[in-house]
């Protein structure tokens, strides 16, 4: 995996204009902060699901989130959205600060975030319509009245999709291949203007090559956005993030199964030297 | 056999038990035959229809004075030789046009409460008792549209109300078709996968977006079977119409839907029951027979129609 495409000129651009470096081994300890987990709890009714979490999240990184399955790493994503809203009966407690303003506020309106804070899911998921109405679906509901031809070329650019799709916007999304569809779901993702995109294993559906595209596009796109990634996939954690943020399940007294950070650093020291045994098993297989 | 349970030797007789063997044979031939028999049966139906419309055509050309002009004649009066089709299949129209009015913002409405903002508590409560408005038999809503609608609510809105009259007959049928549209299309609003919901609502849509944009949409081939459904048991419904639209003997066509008419199965019931009824052998009792060919053929179209609808706006997803 020691390809690198070479940077688009927006790219070039957008880093000189943030300042952010491209390369991970020389990341600012610095970057800000875009969000900042307090305390986080949540709860399914009566089932505990994550504990006791705390973690920042540097804007314009990719922060990979790991662990066993039921370890809460999905359900932490969640909150960075509010997605879990969605969910009957699931409560949040603590605080999910972004640029400062909890999420969970009294005054905030989860419809304001989501259109902050994209999200793509684990299966592609395009809506049954037209490419193009899957890219301006968001900027419409938003209200939004510009020309939306640009922004759809743009976004879909962004996504590295347009030259497969420029000739067929009006055909159905259904009919592109299972990689092309989650580049779509990134683009529609991206088309709303959101400074971060939430990944839920975005390439757990997809081959190899799809998978190693999807990464390539996450590095680039990196450099405008904050990316918080939820993989099962250890040496997709290694090639594209930044940080590494590993859960861990505790079992209770009564067999519930409650997830927790443990670790979390930069991902070169959790690969090398992982502070915790636990975290070094299972990176290298030995657990989960 | 007698064989020790664990003796490892292969058996190599494959040629099965015969009573099995006998048994799942004589289970096909029944399940064949209640489906056989029900085809036999609509068969039978459809021929009876057609042969007794075909002599009453035969009979009107021959015997009645007017021939089959009879049949635009003034009026739907079988006992007087009048047939004006026109009559009872416009008054049939116009109840199932006011019926539809009725079911389709009520129940579409009812169907996305229920599968988009229903919490899942009231959801439990609310589907059941509206599957309740669906079991209650039709003649009770016939009478509610007698002695409810038309006196306490059409009478106070337009003074010159019939007693009997399509309107009240129309809302009727309405609500007794309203759980049919709701469930059938609250199922389908509720097989459109969790993750187009998900898709939506991260993009920072709103429920009602949601709703209209990316469910109603997913599930509007089901939503527009439901409506078809609905529309055919509206122009087949007997009884309210026959208790609430009124007009026994015969009617006159009757633009005005606050006045009584005989719908096509008004007619037939009439001619079938109470003081109109007829014996066989007269025109006016063959009549009853070719109106019935003529819903038949009907519903029979929409339903067709339906089918290349669904297939049309059918989204996979």
């Amino acid at each position: 995996m020691s390809t690198r495409l070479e940077p688009s000129p927006v790219m070039v651009e957008s880093a000189v204009s943030t300042g952010a470096a491209s390369a991970s081994p020389a990341l600012p300890e610095t970057a800000p902060v875009i969000f900042d987990i307090k305390g986080l709890n949540v709860y399914y009714r009566d089932f505990h699901a994550v504990a006791d979490t705390d973690l920042d999240i540097h804007q314009n990184e990719i922060t990979a989130l790991i662990g066993p399955s039921g370890c809460g790493k999905s359900t932490v994503l969640r909150c960075l959205n509010r997605m879990n809203d969605l969910i009957d009966g699931a409560r949040v407690e603590g605080k999910v600060l972004y640029h400062g303003i909890d999420l969970y506020g009294p005054a905030v309106d989860a419809v304001e975030v989501r259109r902050r804070i994209g999200m793509v899911f684990q299966k592609p998921n395009p809506f049954p319509k037209s490419i193009y109405e899957n890219i301006v679906f968001g900027p419409k509901v938003a209200g939004w009245k510009a020309n939306l031809d640009d922004l759809v070329e743009e976004s879909l650019r962004r996504a590295a999709l347009w030259d497969e799709v420029k000739d067929k916007l009006d055909n159905s999304a259904l009919d592109l291949s299972g990689g092309q569809q989650q580049r779509l779901c990134i683009a529609r993702a991206i088309a709303t203007s959101p400074d971060v995109v939430l990944m839920d294993e975005p390439c757990s559906a997809l081959d190899p090559i799809a998978t190693y595209r999807i990464e390539t596009l996450m590095r680039e796109l990196k450099e405008r956005y904050t990316i918080v990634v939820v993989t099962h996939n250890m040496q997709q954690a290694a090639r594209v993030s930044d940080r590494t943020a590993f859960f861990s399940v505790n079992v209770g007294e009564n067999g519930q199964r409650t997830g927790r950070l443990v670790e979390y650093d930069f991902t070169d020291q959790v690969f090398t030297a992982p502070s915790l045994k636990e975290t070094e098993d299972y990176i290298t297989g030995r657990f989960g | 056999m007698g064989r020790n349970m664990l003796d490892t030797s292969v058996s190599l007789d494959l040629s099965g038990d015969r009573r099995r063997l006998r048994r799942e044979r004589t289970i096909r031939w029944l399940f064949l035959s209640a489906g056989v028999f029900t085809i036999l049966v609509s068969v039978a139906i459809v021929l009876s229809l057609v042969g007794e419309a075909v002599t009453f055509l035969q009979s009107i050309a021959s015997e009645i004075d007017e021939g089959l002009g009879s049949l635009i004649a003034d009026g739907w009066f079988p006992r007087r030789d009048r047939f004006d089709l026109r009559t009872i299949i416009w008054h049939t129209l116009a109840v199932s046009i006011i019926a539809m009015l009725v079911a389709t913002p009520l129940g579409l409405g009812a169907a996305v409460y229920l599968s988009e903002y229903a919490k899942p508590g009231v959801r439990r409560v609310l589907k059941p008792v509206l599957e309740i408005l669906a079991g209650i038999p039709s003649v009770v809503l016939g009478y509610f549209a007698l002695r409810f609608i038309t006196p306490d609510i059409l009478r106070n809105l337009w003074d010159g109300t019939q007693q009997s009259n399509l309107m009240a007959a129309g809302i009727g049928v309405g609500i007794l078709i309203i759980p049919l549209v709701s469930s059938v299309s609250e199922d389908a609003m509720q097989a459109v996968p969790r993750a187009l919901r998900e898709a939506s609502y991260g993009l920072g849509a709103k429920k009602w977006h949601t709703s209209l944009r990316v469910v109603f949409p997913a599930a509007l081939s089901g939503i527009v079977a439901s409506l078809i459904l609905g529309l055919s048991r509206a122009i087949g419904e007997t009884m309210v119409v026959a208790i609430a639209a009124g007009a026994t003997g015969g009617s006159l066509l009757q633009l005005n839907p606050l006045y009584g008419g005989q719908t096509m199965t008004g007619a037939m019931a009439s001619l079938a029951i109470g003081s109109d009824q007829v014996a066989g052998g007269v025109a006016a009792f063959q009549s009853l027979f070719f109106v019935g060919l003529l819903l038949f053929l009907m519903t029979l179209v929409l339903n067709i129609g339906s089918e290349r609808l669904v297939r049309r706006f059918r989204q996979r997803y």
